[in-house]
């Protein structure tokens, strides 16, 4: 095999093979402490300034259990519609690495908190799938190396490395899936989907930052293929790194188109760890190991076992907040939007912020406009996500009041809207800096109408005439005039007044 | 005040709070005896002449404020081992991988004492990582028994215990995963206490085997443990398998066995103790001192405890396998040892070299067979055949706890052994525990009492005490009414036999 592998065309891949895939998300809980020890779970602190005795894993300390983490882990099982264990534990998992303070990490094993849920996402032309969760459980994270002297960054070639043990310890939630298997062509953009909605969900339940880019959401995908009418499933790879949305689909893409062109010139697929190239679209081999690694589980005996009673889980299960699925239902019931309409309002990313811009007392189908078309263009334009616009749901509701009442026109709205995401303040802030509300004042478009007419002495002439159609042209010069800031309705009515016969 | 040395921990807390003696007074005491006789002995590592001096003086200052003082033991220097974490004192477990290091944090049990206002000498030597049974495997040379130099003063705690033997401290911590307090305990004349397992925080006790390592109280006399434990014990949030209950009430229990009245108690010696690889002198004390016990009013009846038999080779997997992950972290990364980084090697070569470099042959042994035992296609036949004879151990504790109050057992089979006589035969060095690590193995509370002195060899002998998991007060109780009848027996307290050492001048 070379180092540039061969892709198969992908719709030859799926002619000859049925792929089956498997994705682990771990998710950074965004709780106030670590997993383990009262140290602040923050992102982008100086290094090391979020670390203890227990997080360095300093001989003789001690772990105790994040009661938070365990709760917010039971709410993601239970949003996952996963069994809430009576009783589980946490295991070492033991293998040496410099940035893993005490040389194992602490995870639940072969007794996790959440089992068997389902989560049901929605492919981009409405159609939904339901995939199969094998599990959710709990673990800390480990910290974090910077290799330095290599140019890829890797550990590949690097000259030394530096620790920062502030990710040490940081709460994690790994939830896996069952085999996904029967999704065919589809399968790369199921991996994307079930990302996104995963990450809808934790959004929805407030338990996380959900950020790939900033690796509170981390996905691995495992991905195999078995040939058209076996049902045995083929080796598999494991994919890392994969660090946005679009890449999951890509990583998945590649894999596929890969592995069949390996297993059709007559090779085999080498169980193993890949990475994804984020630049190039490929997934790379990790080192090779000459051995399976052997984490040598066994029982954490420096933490009790956690049985949640069944009074914590019926409470924490009457309190989830409504569930992204639901929510889509009840919008479109509510707001008598069409399968087609709500597609364009997921699929823009758009709901959570429509819906919260209703909640700040907008009228839907203004929100709703304002999201998935103007701002939508300005995320576009910036290349960012729609959430990631520096304006609140709670700033487009005021600016479509202002609207309502009669304050701003449309055009005038969007040099608002345009202020906001220029970082220039809230929406009345914005429009008193720029000078933007509507010209009300009688008066003064009452000069501007005069100046007008009197510029255009042969239109007056015709609307005098009874030509009323031509009054346009002076609304349209009293507009410019006013730099769109009159209400156009107004300057008509005194147009037509003045030039009344 | 009488020579402040020989004194005990109650005695000395006594008159200092009465003002009869100063705690400087007793501090430098004691100080004074470790330079004169530690040279001999080696029970400590470190001794912190000015830190210690400083406490006592602060006990001073309040008690002469007119203060109450702060506990029942404010102003009495103790002896830790060097196996808890303390912010003045380097803390190395007795191994060349911690040489000199000095963690940034107090453990529980020494935020205590020193709340407490007991004033901490110094460091005691210890089997490295707390793995022996002689004191033997410390990188900084072994400790020697008091009783007799040239024998071995038990381990892992054996500085702790010798401290106490040698009368250079009235009080000591040491720390007991398969016996480490009790045996030393034993074998030096001293009184050494494993509460029930979470009695006393293992927040900064540097794990050796996390499920069964248990702090606790060293002394010369009974009362004297049960102050400390006191002191010591109770729930401690930082230690999520510390027991969140009230400590039992030792001292009461202390100070009413004394009393010396056991009718009606109902005492178990267990059958499996006794025979084959006993030290027959051994056996005659143990035999005396249940007799004294029937003396005393107690009903004494023999108790099979057949599971008792497994509990060295469960313990051998379980110890070691936990250990094989705790001591993982010393790698040389962060702190400690560093072997080999002289930038030409990878992490995990340096990681290598210094594990090589730092451990002794005895720890190495057992991360090799706890890493053996918890290896996937083992696991089940060594680590988990090894948890089941460990819930039978704990139900023959049960069954027999629903027939009689407390357990009693010789502590040791043999006493103490001459220096250098097991160092090359690990089986024999392990069946030191024999009788104590079924207490770990179950969790609940157990004691060893001196019980004279065998007459084959004329070294100390101890009588061990088991009580349910919570019952500590019960061993209190037998033991100090077993001592105060055995003192007056006597005529005097066992360790007071103990021989005079020949004292450096200075």
């Amino acid at each position: 095999m070379t180092l540039t592998a061969e892709l198969m065309p992908y719709e030859d891949v799926l002619e000859r093979f049925e792929p089956v895939l498997g994705l682990e998300v771990h998710v950074e809980l965004s709780t106030h402490t670590k997993m383990f020890c009262g140290c602040a779970n923050r992102f982008g602190a100086e290094p090391n300034s979020h670390v203890c005795p227990t997080c360095l894993g300093l001989p003789g300390s001690l772990p105790v259990l994040n009661g938070g983490a365990v709760e917010a882990a039971m709410r993601i099982g239970l949003a996952l519609n996963c069994s809430i264990a009576p009783w589980c534990r946490f295991a070492r998992k033991n293998y040496f690495y410099p940035d893993m303070p005490k040389n194992f990490q602490t995870s639940q094993y072969d007794e996790p908190i959440a089992v068997d849920g389902s989560l049901a996402l929605l492919l981009d032309d409405g159609s939904e799938v339901t995939v199969g969760i094998e599990r959710a459980h709990m673990e800390e994270d480990t910290g974090k190396s910077w290799h330095r002297g290599s140019s890829t960054g890797r550990i590949h070639g690097a000259s030394h490395s530096l620790l920062d043990y502030n990710r040490a310890g940081v709460p994690l939630i790994e939830i896996v899936t069952k085999p996904i298997t029967g999704v065919g062509q589809r399968a790369p953009e199921v991996a994307r989907a079930y990302v996104t909605a995963l990450r809808d969900l934790l959004r929805a339940l407030d338990v996380s930052d959900v950020r790939m880019d900033q690796g509170s959401l981390r996905c691995d995908a495992n991905v195999s293929l078995m040939p058209r009418g076996s049902s045995a499933f083929g080796t598999r790879t494991e994919t890392k790194n994969v660090n946005s949305l679009r890449s999951v689909e890509r990583a998945v893409r590649h894999e596929m188109r890969r592995q069949a062109a390996v297993l059709v010139g007559g090779d085999t697929v080498t169980q193993e760890t890949r990475h994804f190239d984020e630049s190039s679209g490929t997934t790379v081999a990790g080192r090779r190991k000459e051995t399976s690694e052997d984490y040598r589980y066994f029982p954490e005996p420096d933490l009790v076992p956690i049985a949640p009673s069944q009074e914590w889980v019926d409470r924490l299960s009457a309190t989830l907040p409504e569930l992204p699925w639901q929510r889509r239902a009840r919008v479109q019931a509510d707001w008598g939007l069409s399968d087609a309409e709500l597609r364009d309002l997921v699929n823009a990313g758009a709901l959570e912020l429509v819906v919260a811009t209703v909640d700040a007392g907008a009228p839907p189908a203004e929100a709703r406009s304002w999201w998935v078309s103007y701002l939508s263009q300005q995320a576009n334009s910036r290349e960012v996500e729609l959430a990631e616009l520096p304006i609140t749901p709670a700033r487009l509701a005021r600016v479509v009041e202002l609207v309502g009442e009669g304050a701003l026109t449309t055009n005038l709205a969007r040099r608002v809207v345009d202020g906001v995401l220029a970082g220039e303040g809230g929406p009345d802030e914005v429009v008193q800096a720029r000078e933007l509300a509507v010209v009300s004042d009688d008066s003064a478009l009452q000069a501007a109408v005069d100046e007008a007419l009197a510029a255009q002495p042969d239109v007056a002439e015709k609307i005098r005439g009874g030509k009323i159609a031509a009054a346009g042209a002076v609304v349209g010069a009293v507009m410019k005039a006013t730099g769109g800031q009159a209400d156009a309705k107004r300057v008509r009515e005194l147009v037509l007044a003045r030039c009344a016969p | 005040m009488r020579e402040p040395t020989r004194r005990t921990a109650a005695e000395l807390a006594r008159a200092i709070h009465a003002r009869e003696v100063t705690s400087v007074e007793v501090t430098r005491a004691h100080l004074d005896r470790i330079a004169a006789v530690d040279g001999a002995v080696h029970a400590f590592l470190h001794v912190d002449a000015e830190g210690a001096l400083a406490a006592a003086a602060r006990v001073d200052a309040a008690l002469d404020a007119g203060r109450a003082p702060v506990s029942p033991l404010a102003g009495v220097p103790l002896a830790l081992k060097d196996v808890f974490t303390t912010v003045d004192m380097p803390t190395t477990c007795g191994s060349r991988m911690l040489r000199g290091w000095r963690p940034p944090y107090d453990a529980t049990v020494v935020s205590r004492l020193r709340d407490a206002g007991v004033v901490i000498l110094g460091k005691t030597n210890m089997d490295e990582f707390a793995m022996g049974s002689s004191t033997e495997n410390s990188a900084y040379g072994p400790t020697r028994n008091p009783w007799q130099l040239d024998r071995v003063p038990g381990g892992s705690g054996g500085g702790s215990s010798a401290s106490l033997a040698a009368f250079e401290a009235p009080l000591a911590i040491g720390t007991d995963t398969g016996g480490s307090i009790r045996q030393p305990g034993a074998v030096t004349g001293t009184v050494g206490v494993k509460p029930t397992y979470g009695g006393a925080s293992r927040y900064g006790l540097v794990a050796f085997s996390s499920s069964l390592d248990q702090g606790g109280p060293c002394a010369r006399t009974v009362l004297d443990a049960a102050l400390l434990h006191e002191v010591i014990g109770g729930h401690d949030s930082m230690d999520s398998t510390s027991i969140d209950a009230p400590v039992p009430p030792v001292v009461a229990a202390a100070r009413q066995g004394a009393t010396g009245d056991l009718a009606g108690l109902r005492v178990g010696v267990v059958s499996q103790f006794s025979g084959e690889g006993y030290q027959p002198g051994v056996l005659r004390a143990f035999d005396t001192a249940v007799a004294q016990l029937r003396a005393l009013g107690a009903e004494v009846v023999e108790v099979s405890c057949p599971s008792f038999d497994y509990a060295l080779p469960a313990y051998y997997l379980i110890a070691p396998s936990e250990c094989s992950s705790n001591l993982a972290r010393f790698d040389g990364m962060r702190y400690g040892l560093r072997d080999g980084d002289d930038g030409t090697r990878s992490a995990a070569e340096v990681m290598a070299l210094t594990r090589e470099k730092g451990f002794g042959a005895e720890v190495k042994r057992r991360i090799m067979i706890g890493t053996y035992a918890l290896s996937s296609g083992y696991y089940d036949a060594y680590y988990g055949q090894a948890q089941k004879v460990r819930t039978l151990i704990r139900r023959d504790f049960e069954a027999a706890f629903e027939r009689v109050d407390v357990l009693v057992s010789p502590t040791t089979p043999t006493t103490a052994f001459p220096l250098g006589e097991r160092v090359d035969d690990p089986m024999a060095m392990y069946l030191a525990d024999l009788c104590t690590v079924p207490a770990n193995l179950a969790g609940n509370a157990a004691l060893s009492v001196p019980c004279g002195r065998s007459d084959d060899d004329g070294l100390p002998v101890g009588l061990q005490v088991m009580s349910p998991t919570l019952a500590d007060d019960r061993g209190y109780r037998v033991a100090a009414a077993y001592e105060a009848a055995r003192d007056a027996a006597e005529g005097e307290t066992l360790i007071h036999a103990v021989p005079e050492l020949e004292v450096a001048t200075r």
